[in-house]
């Protein structure tokens, strides 16, 4: 029987960017899974948590919690995302086990995208074309908490067409940050302006990450300094979809 | 050099850092210097992350027991002829050090790099006093020449070039020939060299910090590269070692477990130069070696992170590697963190020692990337640690009351699905709108701290689940 | 009043005495003083003995430090006087008490100098023979006290260390236990150093350069027989 997957969108997809969501919605039902969107979801909690309110923090965990529950597995096309969700869902309830308990069996079967297509449904190959030179950005809670890294680049490497060019550093922190960007945004953009000359430097034409705060971050940037660069969810690449105009760019 | 606390006003003091093109250029040494010789030092050994475990295991089992290891060590001391004095703060840390360079009528003193000295500001008390300290580690020497504190914690003058060290040199140094070339860091330090050993050879006494304490044996322990530390303690009349109590480690076996990845952290050595384990004064028949021996133990304020949620910090062993990798570092170097403790540690440990009220800014200024945490031979989880000050921030409402109301009227919404949806699927189609014709929105009301450097990419049209929800339906319909 | 000893460590007490019981924590303590364990020893160092003398040259090497081999003691001063005029420097050094050195013939290997007894910064050139070495690292391990004393490890130029090729072990671990055997368990000499390379220094612009406060060379002499 195919596996029931609940999509946790992320706000940022929601609101800013749905074709990502499409498209994650594309490959896990190419991938054969049952996909469900719950309507009564909303963020994972990351501003307040980050910001030090955990008392809605835990709010909002518990309704995400309530509300994704029933299924088999919940994916979110965002590593943040999903770390908040399995790394650090369980720790808000150390003082109440039922939460707790509850909280960890979310955790267990919450995956982001890519790394779920990789190594839970053990996707090898991927039915997409595109004639890029790409480069792909590491996200920091996907790759620090979650070890998402060969798994974009191997489902890459099957794209037909698609060649990677590695920047240097990609492993560095783009200087997003949640609420970092706005509270520090002099520091932000000290860090995004190194991130995006070697992106540059790498010569690609196409910039891809898997979380959407990162992406909007560099692709402010990028535009901003006047650049070509093509700037997109590793998920449209993947699920074939990069019609649309790419983030931050206009429709032709 | 007065030691002036601005970690408050860290905001202002990144945007200087950030307009200082000296500051910047040095600070892409740091990049260069560091991570890449970390990363090849790591990798040659395969137990590393064996190493880590044990390490952290070490210091934990050492902090559950620090009361028994304490006294155990101080026992040892004392049989090995040192003395040892309890400080609970920095105050009296100062004053008993003063009393012991007033006992043997010092007139200089040496010290090798230690950074409890910079907590303690004990310079500017020695010379108040009419005491001179003389710091040795080459680092050290060029930021005491240049009236400064350092900004990094194993590498105090990264923030300078070599063409300002000249200046300084030149400045300071009259009694050699003007003529002289010093272009060249070789030249450089080959002045420090000569200068500075005068000194070490005159000096009445000698002060270093510690990495370690062992309780086993009643030893400190420095690790250098230069030496300076080494000729800083064996010359004078007096040592005096000056460490804070969570630098104990049970035994010789813990230590060599820890200075394993020590240096490997730090500077990618697999080990310093000088690891140097001293027990007490000059012994029956030693040749050399001071005669006396003090260790002034200092509290500050740690026995307060017992049994706290920052417990864990103490564990740290000040390798820098967190701030080698902390992109916001990078960006701004260590002045601007305005005390003793730059990067992602100084962002834990600030606040505890000095109080979140002034230290608060140093755990937000954080993307919270995970880079330092990863990097930490001792697994110290900084972010957690971070947030964790972030929420004591929070509930004592010390974050400004804008933010504060923004994040309550997010939460208020992001906890309410129904109304949150209701809402978005009007805000977001304007935002679509206002940014249309580029893809993307140049500026915005409310918005200044995204806009003023990066565009804001527009909305593609209506939200995801207004679209998918729209979809569903039509399936309905057609079923 | 309270002294701040009490008061730091009545602090500490009242987080990791809260138990009740102590016990167990006082014998974890004594158990962890009196037997030591030794964690993780890297496999890159548990080689046979010959093997072991390599890869201590070959790591010695690694961090500039110079190696010389001479196949017993009495051809020790030789190395010594050769390496001194290979390298254009004065033949007169510094050198503790230590019987495995003085005893040897100086004056018939050219006209050696020796001066006896820990350095006052006015010698180039020290002499001392190491304690052991740890292959692990290529790190000497040193003891203080008339034999050799600390000065001539740290105020001369260059420093030649004589190193016998049976004391070379694998682990900084496998010293501490032959420390122990000498001074006996919880003792320590005033001063051990360990030594890896010549002095240097990283503090302008992260450029690593030789010969900071500390020797600016350092050759080791392994005596094999």
């Amino acid at each position: 029987m195919a596996h029931k997957v609940a999509l946790f969108v992320t706000c940022l997809v929601d609101l800013f960017r749905p074709t990502v969501g499409f498209a994650t919605i594309k490959l896990l039902e190419d991938a054969g899974c049952d996909v469900v969107v719950p309507p009564a979801q909303t963020c994972c909690g990351q501003p307040a948590y980050n910001s030090g309110d955990r008392e809605d923090t835990i709010a909002i965990a518990q309704q995400l919690i309530k509300t994704f529950e029933p299924y088999d597995y919940v994916v979110a096309p965002s590593g943040s995302c999903a770390a908040m969700i399995k790394k650090h869902y369980p720790g808000l309830f150390t003082d109440d086990e039922a939460w707790q308990a509850r909280a960890q069996a979310l955790s267990d079967k919450t995956f982001e995208l890519v790394s779920f297509l990789s190594d839970v449904l053990k996707v090898e190959n991927i039915d997409a074309k595109l004639d890029k030179n790409v480069t792909y950005h590491d996200s920091c809670s996907g790759l620090r908490e979650l070890g998402i890294s060969a798994q974009p680049r191997k489902l890459l490497a099957s794209v037909e067409g698609l060649s990677l060019s590695e920047m240097k550093d990609s492993d560095v922190c783009c200087g997003f940050g949640g609420t970092f960007c706005v509270k520090y945004s002099d520091i932000s953009n000290a860090i995004v302006s190194k991130k995006t000359d070697n992106i540059a430097n790498s010569g690609a034409d196409m910039l891809l990450a898997g979380d959407l705060g990162c992406l909007m971050n560099m692709a402010g940037k990028l535009k901003r300094q006047g650049s070509n660069i093509e700037v997109r969810h590793v998920a449209e690449v993947l699920a074939d979809m990069t019609d649309g105009p790419a983030i931050a760019e206009a429709k032709k | 050099m007065t030691q002036i606390i601005t970690t408050s006003n860290f905001k202002s003091n990144a945007r200087t850092a950030l307009d200082d093109k000296n500051l910047q250029k040095a600070l892409t040494h740091v990049e260069r210097g560091f991570i890449g010789k970390r990363r090849s030092a790591m990798d040659a050994l395969p137990e590393f992350d064996q190493l880590r475990d044990n390490a952290r295991d070490i210091k934990n089992h050492t902090l559950e027991n620090l009361d028994l290891y304490l006294e155990a060590y101080e026992e040892k001391v004392t049989k090995s002829g040192g003395k040892v004095h309890w400080a609970a703060d920095a105050e009296e840390a100062r004053n008993q050090i003063l009393k012991i360079c007033r006992d043997v009528g010092a007139k200089t003193v040496t010290k090798g790099k230690s950074m409890i000295a910079e907590e303690i500001g004990i310079n500017d008390f020695l010379e108040e006093n009419k005491i001179e300290p003389i710091e040795t580690d080459l680092g050290e020497y060029i930021i005491q020449l240049r009236g400064e504190t350092p900004s990094h914690i194993i590498a105090p003058a990264v923030h300078v070039l070599k063409e300002q060290v000249e200046e300084d040199f030149r400045r300071v140094h009259t009694h050699l020939p003007e003529a002289r070339n010093l272009e060249e860091p070789e030249s450089l330090l080959d002045e420090a060299r000569k200068v500075l050993r005068e000194k070490f050879l005159n000096a009445d006494v000698g002060i270093t910090g510690a990495n370690f304490l062992i309780a086993e044996t009643g030893t400190s322990v420095i690790v250098t590269n230069e030496g300076n530390g080494d000729l800083t303690q064996i010359l004078p009349k007096v040592h005096i070692v000056l460490a804070s109590i969570e630098k104990i480690t049970p035994t010789l076996e813990d230590v060599s477990q820890i200075l394993r990845v020590l240096a490997r952290s730090a500077t990618g050595q697999d080990m310093s130069v000088y690891t140097t384990f001293s027990t007490g004064p000059r012994r029956e028949g030693d040749p050399d070696g001071p005669e006396e021996y003090h260790v002034i133990l200092l509290d500050n304020g740690r026995s307060n992170m017992i049994g706290s949620e920052f417990q864990d910090m103490l564990r740290c062993i000040r390798c820098g590697s967190c701030m080698n990798h902390c992109p916001v570092y990078h960006a701004v170097g260590g002045h601007a963190y305005g005390w003793v403790y730059p990067g992602p540690m100084g962002a834990v440990l600030t606040p505890s020692l000095m109080g979140i009220k002034d230290g608060g800014q140093l755990p937000n200024a954080s993307t919270f990337c995970g880079r330092c945490e990863a990097v930490c031979p001792m697994r110290i989880p900084l972010p957690k640690m971070m947030r964790s000050w972030r929420e004591r921030e929070f509930e004592k409402h010390l974050n400004p009351s804008l933010q504060r109301w923004g994040l309550k009227a997010w939460a208020y919404f992001a906890k309410r699905p129904k109304l949150y949806h209701l809402a978005m699927s009007f805000a977001i189609p304007v935002l679509s709108k206002i940014g249309w014709k580029k893809g993307r929105i140049k500026s915005l009301p409310f918005a200044g701290g995204w806009t003023k450097y990066r565009d804001l990419p527009a909305p593609e049209s209506r939200t995801f689940q207004q679209q998918w929800a729209q979809r569903e339906a039509l399936k309905q319909e057609a079923k | 009043m309270m002294s701040s000893r009490d008061a730091i460590l009545g602090k500490i007490r009242s987080v990791t005495a809260a138990g009740g019981d102590d016990s167990k924590r006082h014998e974890a303590v004594e158990d962890r003083l009196l037997n030591h364990p030794s964690g993780t020893i890297p496999a890159r160092a548990q080689l046979k003995p010959k093997a072991q003398i390599e890869l201590f040259c070959q790591q010695a090497e690694a961090v500039q430090t110079s190696v010389g081999h001479v196949k017993s003691y009495a051809s020790v001063p030789k190395a010594v006087a050769d390496y001194l005029r290979e390298h254009n420097l004065p033949a007169e050094f510094r050198m503790g008490m230590d019987e495995r050195l003085n005893d040897l013939s100086w004056d018939k290997a050219g006209a050696l100098e020796v001066k006896s007894g820990p350095s006052d910064g006015n010698d180039l050139i020290g002499v001392s023979h190491a304690f052991g070495g740890i292959a692990e690292t290529g790190t000497l391990l040193m003891l203080s006290g008339e034999d050799n004393p600390t000065t001539v490890n740290f105020l001369p130029e260059t420093h030649i260390v004589v190193l016998k090729a049976g004391d070379i072990v694998g682990d900084y671990e496998a010293l501490w236990s032959e420390v122990r055997t000498k001074f006996g368990a919880g003792e320590m000499p005033r001063t051990v150093n360990w030594v890896t390379g010549p002095s240097r220094s990283g503090d302008i612009q992260q450029t690593m350069l030789l010969g900071a406060h500390g020797p600016r060379s350092l050759h080791i002499i392994v005596v094999d027989g």
